[in-house]
């Protein structure tokens, strides 16, 4: 498992501010799930696909993100057309502006939100209004999500050397929840000195970010042109009901 | 159990995002800094669970637990689910922004609430203990696939099979999630009882 893999990159959009493009993301996501038109959805898809384009992500884990996201996609293809209440046509219909919309929102998400760590965007939610628990919740658990997931990677590889080879067996789900519950115990325990080490150096219950971010005139222009898209997309969507 | 982008109704997504928002609120105002710590631990815990898959048949499927971060943590466990379902947003690009709203009660609403009535039970004999851990895994998962169809259900009626197809498929997750927390929740009540114990006092 690999994470924030179109987070590293020196473009347009890794450039910009966490703020901004979070703002963005919400919008457009939020214009284009509430759409209802097909050639709206559409030229949202182009508007995804050309942002994703100039935030050069790699191809490969891209084309493996876009399976996984098509898979119910590809689940309503096999069903809704044939289930759909009313008829065939319309289920074709639905199934298409859905297609549409899922993947423009996806293209929006990786181009706007995906070209950020995890830990601007935490603490842009933060600066955002976001309250302080939330976000301290958020880094933390994404600080102590690799630790964990190796402390169970460790557990797990132990029952291998021992010959565990998972069936469908009670001994099976026996032997994961063993696995799992030594995992939480170990979190557990990791959790409680954590906290003392951090009472010692006084924490207070603020994390502070080292890097202060100013938004700049770039990051304006970029909040703007992209409102300015929304609101393009909202229009059209709302007037091609009548074409 | 994640509803992707682009499917779900104004106001289904409305309503989604208005209680997860009130879930998280109450659920962060009773969580003083003290706890904060394991409680982020347990939503990291909680998104590693997700990775985990289990074989069932001839498929798998990755575990959900969100029945026993409710144990653990009551009302604290609606922000540590909703964090997790952000930071695997964030990786892996499961479910999406507007979503993320109604994702957050079909997961979080039942694992809380399921939490809370079952909790009192552990601290009864070992039988009572094991059912309540297997209803803890059970009851979530049932109530998350009602939730998962109603919601689509309710953004288009048209939908009505397909929910049906959702809540079926969700059966053979029940019973895993079931008999897995039985089993975790028996663990911990003889490794280290307090984590089974902290909380729920409301």
């Amino acid at each position: 498992m690999t994470e924030e893999d179109f987070s590293c990159g020196n473009t347009l959009f890794h450039k910009r501010d966490a703020r901004v493009k979070i703002i963005a993301a919400v919008t457009l996501s939020l214009v284009l799930a509430l759409n209802s038109s097909i050639s709206a959805a559409f030229a949202g898809l182009l508007v995804g696909a050309t942002m994703l384009a100039f935030s050069k992500p790699t191809v490969s884990i891209l084309i493996k993100r876009m399976g996984l996201v098509n898979i119910f996609t590809l689940f309503l293809w096999f069903t809704l057309p044939l289930t759909y209440q009313g008829d065939s046509f319309t289920g074709v219909q639905i199934t298409t502006l859905i297609t549409l919309k899922t993947n423009a929102i996806f293209c929006c998400f990786l181009a706007l939100i995906a070209t950020s760590s995890a830990v601007s965007l935490g603490h842009g939610l933060g600066q955002l209004g976001l309250p302080a628990k939330f976000t301290f919740l958020l880094l933390f658990s994404y600080r102590q999500l690799f630790i964990i997931r190796e402390e169970y990677a460790r557990l797990q590889r132990a029952a291998q050397l021992r010959g565990f080879i998972p069936k469908n067996t009670l001994h099976t789900y026996k032997t994961y929840s063993h696995l799992f519950g030594m995992t939480l115990v170990k979190s557990w325990n990791r959790a409680d000195r954590i906290h003392q080490a951090m009472i010692l150096r006084g924490f207070k219950g603020k994390l502070i970010p080292l890097a202060r971010t100013t938004l700049c005139t770039a990051d304006y222009i970029f909040l703007a042109l992209l409102l300015l898209i929304s609101l393009l997309l909202t229009l059209f969507s709302y007037y091609s009901k009548f074409l | 159990m994640h509803i992707s982008e682009g499917i779900l109704s104004a106001p289904v997504l409305l309503s989604g995002a208005v209680l997860t928002t009130v879930g998280t609120t109450i659920g962060l105002k009773k969580l003083d800094y003290d706890r904060i710590m394991s409680v982020s631990l347990l939503s990291a815990t909680f998104f590693v669970a997700s990775l985990i898959h289990v074989p069932v048949g001839p498929g798998s499927v990755h575990l959900l637990l969100g029945g026993l971060i409710g144990l653990i943590l009551g009302w604290g466990a609606f922000p540590a689910i909703v964090v997790a379902l952000l930071l695997q947003l964030l990786f892996f690009q499961f479910g999406g922004i507007t979503v993320l709203g109604a994702n957050g009660t079909i997961i979080a609403g039942p694992a809380v609430l399921c939490g809370l009535i079952l909790h009192p039970w552990l601290k009864k004999s070992k039988k009572q203990r094991m059912i309540a851990g297997f209803l803890a895994g059970f009851c979530p998962v049932l109530l998350s696939a009602i939730l998962m169809s109603g919601a689509l259900y309710f953004s288009d009626h048209g939908f009505f099979k397909i929910a049906g197809l959702v809540l079926l498929s969700h059966v053979p997750v029940m019973l895993i999630e079931g008999l897995i927390t039985m089993f975790v929740v028996n663990f911990l009540a003889r490794v280290q009882p307090e984590i089974l114990s902290m909380e729920v006092e409301t």
